[in-house]
């Protein structure tokens, strides 16, 4: 093969290969895109059988609200429940676990059959050199991702703490990857009043959440795609 | 209990300040000066007991057998519920925990933002129930005068708040059908 052969051959190749790029890309951004517009809008076929739940725990305030809204929420519509909370916060398991072991005695089921609970790796703890949070930010994603795959939720609560972030993003790919398709979502804090969270910020902007709600008037106003639902202290 | 006892019990009223897992000097300084304990005893308080959470700032004690104010303190407890209920006013640090838990025992209470938090968006939930007229709002720095002004028959009651919305909203979105 002489060089003018040799060089055309390799410029189709390369072509061919930004080519293909190029399309995956589109194809991936055109399946994002979709993604982002059927979760804004309400499942369209009537809900039939229960849902399986993951309830994401934080610490304080937070765990206090989220079981406020979990007494509200009809048990044997979303079954089975998973919680999931930071290692380091032992308080919210606990109470979660409360929860569900008193339900579980009020229908007679057993205890095994209560909620399950797990613990997932903080991406930082307050105070943190910023150096070793890469690593440890490396650590919470992959655990996340580890527990995402076992649980593949078809709901996902939360209200507020950083531990959301990761498993929030995990659930969007495995929507946009078809892998499972999870419905999120998020409460933000009664103590938000003016302004969102960096979490509730976040799954704004990103249109992670499916609806995000708020509880005071005023961010309303300023996130228009917020739902605005009062206080639920 | 005796007459005498049964009549000491009606007429005590209790201040009880609490900073909750926190530390917070520079409120439990602020309750403990002179000016802030004497207009407490001028507003017909008996005494005056102190949740002192991580802080290291160690109010005086007193029996308040002289007319004063009589003065107690703690590190932690358990559930400071009982402490709410027993009290006459409350003075809390801003977190939401505490303030919800005062407002459903329709105490009066007195706000305390502590301005060296970094983030500092405690004080937003604060200002706004203060706007409400649900609890008074103070800075360490002006605890006394907002003491001395406050008119506890100007507060409105906090009626508690509903999940229901939430649920529906949800129910709603995932097809289930309305109860």
């Amino acid at each position: 093969m002489d060089k003018g052969n040799g060089c055309s051959f390799s410029a189709v190749t390369s072509t061919a290969i930004i080519s293909s790029v190029i399309f995956v890309i589109t194809l991936i951004l055109v399946r994002v895109l979709f993604v982002i517009y059927c979760s804004s809008r309400p499942m369209s076929r009537r809900a039939k059988k229960p849902v399986s739940t993951l309830i994401i725990l934080g610490s304080g305030g937070h765990t206090a609200e989220m079981l406020d809204l979990l007494a509200v929420l009809q048990k044997d519509r979303f079954y089975p429940r998973f919680y999931i909370a930071a290692a380091t916060d032992n308080m919210s398991l606990q109470k979660a676990e409360l929860l569900e072991n008193s339900l579980a005695a009020e229908n007679g089921t057993p205890i095994t059959n209560a909620g399950k609970f797990m613990k997932i790796y903080r991406s930082r703890e307050v105070g943190q050199s910023y150096i070793t949070s890469i690593w440890t930010t490396l650590v919470a994603m992959v655990h996340a991702l580890w527990l995402m795959i076992k649980i593949r939720p078809e709901v996902i609560l939360c209200n507020g703490p950083g531990t959301c972030i990761p498993i929030c993003a995990i659930a969007f790919v495995f929507k946009v990857l078809g892998i499972r398709w999870s419905s999120i979502f998020y409460v933000e804090s009664i103590a938000r009043v003016r302004r969102l969270s960096l979490s509730g910020l976040l799954l704004y902007k990103l249109r992670i959440a499916d609806q995000l709600f708020v509880q005071w008037p005023r961010l309303q106003q300023q996130y228009p795609r917020a739902i605005y639902v009062g206080r639920l202290m | 209990m005796g007459d005498r006892e049964e009549e000491e019990e009606g007429r005590r009223r209790v201040v009880f300040v609490t900073v909750g897992t926190t530390r917070f000097d520079a409120l439990v300084s602020a309750v403990d000066s002179e000016n802030v304990r004497k207009v407490l005893a001028a507003k017909g308080y008996t005494h005056l007991l102190i949740q002192l959470g991580r802080g290291s700032y160690l109010p005086t004690k007193s029996d308040g057998d002289d007319g004063s104010l009589a003065v107690d303190y703690f590190t932690f407890s358990s559930s400071i519920a009982d402490y709410l209920r027993s009290a006459s006013l409350v003075i809390s640090h801003a977190g939401s925990g505490s303030i919800f838990e005062t407002l459903r025992l329709c105490k009066p209470l007195v706000v305390v933002v502590n301005e060296d938090l970094m983030d500092n968006h405690q004080s937003e939930l604060a200002e706004e129930l203060a706007e409400r007229k649900h609890l008074y709002y103070a800075r360490p720095q002006n605890l006394y005068q907002t003491l001395a002004d406050m008119d506890l028959n100007t507060l409105l009651p906090y009626s508690p708040g509903d999940a229901t919305p939430v649920a529906k909203h949800i129910n709603r979105f995932l097809g289930f059908p309305d109860d």
